[in-house]
């Protein structure tokens, strides 16, 4: 290897690692959200036949490791006679993962749309789909907006799994640039600084979103403050 | 169409391999919630005690933790130890890597357990002049106590389950063996799903528990 | 619990008050955001005064009991308890403003009864009683059980001294709340609508313990309440409180019966024909 090539040399191609890694996890997002109301309807039904499936496919994902399923859907499908493309392995497995743990949240927030609302809307004659897209759903999203952020960021996080699996997205890209340079601290610290970067925006377009929903939802809406702790000021000592 | 046939000899001989890397595995998962909890604890009493500058440098910090993937952190503390003259076996690396990871998480929770006391218990304290330490031993960590153990016992089954993530720092845990065997061996079906089904056993098994410890904890105590 | 800028300075705060009084407070004014709950409040209880509070809600009576007990400090204006200043302190130059350590002793003369008990729950009846005995008195173990079994006697809750709050009926939950609060023998005594958060049949049993505490100690007394009947029974001054003034001060007999402000007309006609 070169002397002169240096980590400025390759920042090009690390930071093409971007677009990839942000549209593995807009894929991955994608595939989740259905995923996720899917079971959590299948887990809410009243049929045994559509909870039983669903709780499985829950228990499966929630209960067992990541990188298993991932490496899994990549190595041994394929002796299945199933040969998915590494982008598709990622994004299924992400997603249906990703998807199984936030359709406890939405069944959160559909329960948490009040009993009455539900029986108004029975009686009025509304049909189910009616009933779900028009009422209980847009009053069930205001509640799961802010978890949808944490799940957002989560998979952002989740995506650099998928450089284990051939796809070059911005961990890839770094282990790459590291093995190759031995320069490694800069480019993982600068991967970093990337990743977290993308996270507060992808945390600020969630509070953002938050406010629209709430605000078409007729609730008050959050400010967008820090957290501060309700510890009151006396019990952490010192005279005041 | 390839038609694949399970090896019940080669599983059953696979096995004893796997199981090594789930001893490791079980381990790396001890110490690291360990630390966890240790570390978590010292940057919830930073936090909470609002001390010019080590409090917000403490809060980025969790903040910056808790936005960055766990592989590259770990990828981060195994390729840079050694340049500051720290050299660990990999083991040690990934319990650390783990540590700091989940320490954000711990000090969330011990947050979220003592924000969740109501107002009115702390004005209850004042009023009637409990010294702070009483109120903090007696009081608040009681109450405390009974959200923040569920919630770190699911942090210890979640990190029991990202343990897989040492495999890409050399640690030849349970997925590192399945995967090595399944490279050597050419066939992964056996390893990976045994593997698989390791991982889901205990982390279910362990998973139901907490929630039947919950729940019986709120029968009794209300 | 809010701590905003310290009270009037040191030129501004008057000298003490006319003796002998239990609770005094002169010019108080306290403000939430942009809404003024309180405005240029004075007023004293001698000891041994029984004192009612009563108005519609956000008139500022609650706020006045906090600042009693110094769960909140006033924007503007001076409090003295028993005598002692609560957020100054007296020295060779005047007047200084203090912080938490004085509050906490000046506090101990007084006891508050919330109006949700704020008990503590992982302890039963018998350890929120003992709590400050044991923590605040120093006594011994034996000491304090005794002195506890003796209050919970007292507000009759005798035969459940192991029960946890969650066990216990709300006017059960109430009346530990109270023998808590009598456990360090305060010289006055706050009640914070004790029985509005309470089932309508539970109200009485409680009732009937302060009226108790009324007519049998000497304690000062501040109560606010929508229990009017029961004010005008255990209250010897009524203060009607509306929009962060009081605008009625007297005995209940002519506030209660023959209100002279027209609001506190308004106000008795509307709560009496629930």
């Amino acid at each position: 290897m070169s002397a002169s090539n240096t980590l400025w040399d390759f920042l090009p191609f690390l930071l093409m690692g971007i677009p990839v890694t942000i549209e593995v996890t807009v894929l991955a997002m994608a595939v989740a959200l259905p995923v996720a109301v899917i079971l959590a309807l299948g887990r809410g039904s009243r049929l045994a036949m559509l909870r039983w499936p669903a709780g499985f496919v829950i228990e499966l994902f929630r209960g067992s490791s990541s990188l298993v399923q991932l490496f899994w859907a990549f190595y041994v499908l394929p002796f299945f006679g199933i040969n998915l493309p590494a982008l598709v392995a990622g994004v299924l497995v992400l997603g249906l993962n990703e998807g199984s743990y936030f359709s406890e949240v939405v069944r959160a927030g559909i329960n948490a749309v009040s009993a009455g609302q539900r029986e108004a809307a029975l009686t009025l004659g509304f049909s189910p789909s009616y009933r779900f897209f028009r009422i209980i759903l847009p009053q069930a999203l205001p509640v799961m907006i802010p978890p949808f952020g944490n799940a957002l960021v989560t998979m952002l996080k989740f995506t650099s799994l998928v450089s284990l699996v051939t796809i070059q997205d911005l961990s890839f890209r770094a282990d790459l640039i590291a093995t190759s340079l031995a320069q490694s601290a800069s480019v993982f610290g600068i991967i970093m600084v990337i990743y977290y970067a993308l996270a507060l925006l992808l945390g600020l377009g969630a509070r953002l979103l938050e406010r629209g929903v709430n605000r078409r939802a007729g609730r008050i809406i959050p400010a967008l403050g820090g957290a501060h702790t309700s510890v009151p000021a006396w019990a952490l000592g010192g005279d005041l | 169409m390839s038609s694949f046939h399970w090896d019940w000899n080669f599983a059953w001989s696979i096995l004893p391999a796997l199981l090594m890397g789930a001893k490791i595995t079980i381990i790396a998962t001890l110490l690291g919630s360990l630390l966890s909890f240790v570390l978590g604890l010292i940057w919830t009493l930073l936090r909470l005690k609002r001390i010019r500058l080590v409090t917000p440098a403490i809060n980025f910090f969790v903040s910056f933790v808790r936005g960055t993937p766990l592989l590259v952190q770990l990828y981060f503390v195994f390729y840079v130890m050694p340049k500051w003259g720290l050299s660990m076996p990999a083991l040690v690396t990934g319990i650390v890597g783990l540590g700091i990871y989940y320490s954000a998480t711990a000090s969330e929770i011990y947050r979220a357990g003592i924000e969740e006391l109501a107002a009115g218990q702390w004005e209850a304290a004042l009023v009637l002049g409990l010294p702070i330490r009483r109120v903090w031993l007696g009081i608040v960590l009681p109450q405390a106590v009974k959200t923040v153990l569920p919630m770190l016992g699911n942090q210890v089954v979640a990190m029991f389950k990202e343990t897989s993530l040492l495999s890409t720092i050399t640690v030849m845990e349970l997925l590192a063996e399945a995967t090595s065997i399944g490279s050597i061996e050419f066939r992964y079906v056996e390893p990976l799903t045994l593997a698989g089904f390791i991982y889901f056993a205990i982390s279910y098994t362990a998973a139901r528990g907490i929630r039947r410890l919950e729940t019986e904890h709120h029968v009794v105590h209300g | 619990m809010s701590f905003t800028a310290e009270p009037a300075s040191v030129e501004a705060a008057p000298a003490k008050p006319p003796a002998p009084t239990l609770v005094s407070m002169r010019g108080i004014s306290k403000s939430y955001g942009e809404r003024k709950i309180l405005d240029g409040i004075s007023l004293d209880v001698a000891p041994g005064e029984k004192v009612a509070l009563i108005g519609p809600s956000g008139s500022g009576k609650t706020t006045i009991l906090r600042l009693a007990i110094g769960l909140v400090k006033p924007d503007e204006g001076t409090i003295w308890i028993d005598g002692d200043y609560l957020w100054h302190q007296a020295g060779p130059d005047g007047l200084k403003p203090v912080g938490e350590r004085h509050a906490r002793r000046v506090r101990r003369s007084v006891g508050i009864v919330f109006q949700h008990f704020n008990l503590f729950p992982h302890m039963t009846a018998l350890q929120n009683v003992r709590e400050p005995l044991v923590h605040v008195l120093g006594l011994s173990r034996a000491e304090s059980d005794a002195h506890a079994i003796d209050l919970l006697s007292q507000v009759g809750l005798k035969d459940h001294l192991d029960a946890r709050p969650t066990q216990l009926s709300g006017g059960q939950q109430q009346r530990v709340a109270i023998a808590r609060s009598l456990a360090l023998r305060p010289k006055v005594m706050l009640f914070d609508e004790v029985t509005s958060a309470l089932d309508p049949e539970l109200v009485g049993e409680v009732l009937r313990v302060v009226r108790d505490l009324a007519h049998a100690s000497d304690m000062s007394m501040l109560i606010v309440t929508h229990e009017i009947s029961f004010a005008g029974d255990i209250a010897d001054r009524v203060l009607m409180f509306d929009a962060g003034k009081i605008v009625e001060d007297g005995p209940p007999g002519q506030v209660l019966k023959n209100p002279e402000n027209p609001r506190t007309r308004r106000f008795l006609q509307a709560i009496l024909e629930r």
